[in-house]
């Protein structure tokens, strides 16, 4: 086929730890995301990094959608009803997103990425 | 059912697709999987293609992969970037490189969503220039200065793999990297006129195993178009989806308008319906019934019982296809040299042939008038048939 996509199918599943992302700082989706919604969650495409990403389900598809109203994302979470032994599950799926920069810390620093 | 099983059951709408946007070609490479040369009469107008778009933004798809033919040479061609563009839809297009001159550089510079694949099939113009044609790799690399004069990093330069450059790869990697370009490389299918230069030139067994180490050691830095999932069982799945697409998230739109499955399988067979006909390209993407049958579950027939199914899938549907193997089947290339077996046994010349061809004709085409009449005032069209042909 020819979708140049680098997507990991890995994406958003358990794995190790989510290493330099803060559960407690403000997050917020790129604006150069686009996010498709599907019958299993949704799917992201960064027009900068011209990536794939997938969300398994439609709770993490609520979280990043209410970032923008959230000093924090464990806020978000708890808002969608992410419950404390769940939580981890979400840092980790989360974490792969900032990863691979669909979602970025808030405030970012001025000057564009190319 | 996991995602990959899903993403097998199609989703509403392509990830992305490939759009022809015109037969005409100032090249004539000897493995264009669409046969191109010639403009069709029936290409869609602009107002045709801004509907396209209009559907495709609709639908979310988040980007087409332009190409042709040669796209750039419709005088509208820019228009129609903007237009999608400006609607949500983000461009990459495949181009030979003959209109990036230096104002087009600066212009693609300064778009977020407009990405380029400069095709490139050597790195020296002699293996170049064997399958894309005299002056083919001089144009590439004047459109590859104009792009880096603009500052315009991260385009992509765009390799069909073959038997003449696989020996190249480093070189290759060496020049996409001397521009900050990214390096892609993409699997050389049996289609269009293709289909007639395959046997040639298509990568023996040794160089596959020599490029998916390639490859494999490399990971992201080289992009395929997801195009080497046949040889995942060397040692597991390259960077991409690894399934096949066709119809399922992705297809292909002609520059008449027809939906095939795939950009590889420009094909009676694979023709899904036409973006002119009512409902238009949703229509033909959600209801179309040979996109029915490509997302229902297959049984993976003879290969279902290979221990390397479950990483290869089968292979691809177009190349068996085109080189007459049953699409339930080994691919022509596979790891285990099943399709080779089948090719030997099926005999040369077993696939089927592509069924549109716009390849421009060699020279002037001869015509024969036919004989003279046998007298100056016969009117009998068969008089001196009969005689001659008794003869």
């Amino acid at each position: 086929m020819s979708t140049d996509v680098p997507a990991s199918w890995r994406a958003g599943a358990p794995g190790g730890p989510a290493a330099g992302f803060d559960l407690d700082r403000p997050w917020r989706l790129d604006d150069r995301v686009a996010v498709r919604p599907e019958p299993f969650g949704a799917l992201l495409y960064h027009f900068g990094t011209r990536r794939l990403s997938f969300l398994k389900n439609t709770t993490v598809l609520e979280v990043i959608r209410s970032l923008g109203d959230h000093p924090s994302v464990r806020s978000a979470c708890a808002a969608a009803g992410i419950g404390p032994a769940a939580l981890p599950a979400y840092e980790r799926a989360l974490a792969t997103l900032a990863e691979s920069h669909m979602i970025r810390e808030w405030p970012v620093s001025e000057g564009r990425v190319s | 059912m996991s995602l990959m099983e899903q993403f097998e059951r199609g989703l509403d709408a392509p990830i992305c697709l490939t759009w022809e946007l015109t037969y005409a070609c100032n090249l004539a490479c000897v493995h264009c999987l669409s046969s191109s040369g010639r403009r069709d009469p029936r290409e869609l107008s602009m107002a045709e293609c801004q509907q396209v778009i209009d559907a495709l933004q609709r639908m979310q798809v988040f980007y087409v992969n332009i190409g042709g033919g040669e796209p750039t040479v419709r005088s509208d061609f820019w228009e129609l970037v903007d237009y999608a563009t400006s609607h949500q839809v983000g461009v990459k297009f495949s181009t030979n490189g003959v209109k990036i001159d230096e104002y087009a550089a600066r212009r693609l510079a300064a778009s977020n969503y407009v990405d380029v694949q400069i095709s490139l099939d050597g790195a020296t113009a002699q293996v170049n220039d064997a399958v894309r044609g005299p002056g083919s790799y001089a144009i590439a690399r004047r459109a590859m200065d104009h792009l880096r004069a603009a500052g315009f990093a991260g385009f992509k330069l765009s390799v069909v793999m073959t038997r003449h450059n696989i020996g190249q790869l480093d070189e290759l990697k060496a020049l996409a990297d001397s521009y900050r370009a990214q390096l892609r490389l993409t699997r050389l299918r049996p289609s269009g006129r293709g289909a007639d230069t395959w046997p040639e030139l298509h990568p023996t067994a040794v160089q596959q195993r020599q490029l998916y180490d390639w490859l494999d050691a490399r990971g992201e830095q080289v992009l395929t178009g997801d195009s080497f999932f046949h040889l995942a069982p060397y040692g597991g799945p390259l960077p991409g989806l690894n399934l096949c697409g066709a119809g399922r998230v992705v297809c292909l739109i002609d520059p008449v308008g027809d939906v095939y499955a795939c950009p590889f399988a420009i094909h009676q067979e694979f023709l899904a319906g036409n973006v002119r006909q009512l409902g238009g390209f949703e229509r033909v993407w959600r209801s179309s019934a040979l996109f029915a049958e490509l997302r229902a579950p297959s049984s993976g027939g003879a290969c279902r019982s290979c221990g390397f199914f479950d990483s290869c899938r089968g292979g691809c549907m177009a190349a068996k296809f085109f080189t007459g193997l049953p699409l339930d089947g080994p691919d022509p290339e596979c790891v285990r040299g099943l399709g080779e077996q089948a090719l030997q046994a099926a005999g040369p010349a077993a696939g089927p042939r592509p069924s549109a061809d716009h390849s421009r004709r060699r020279g002037p085409v001869p015509v024969t008038i036919g004989r003279p009449p046998a007298r100056a005032c016969d009117e009998n069209p068969l008089a001196g048939l009969a005689a001659e042909s008794r003869g």
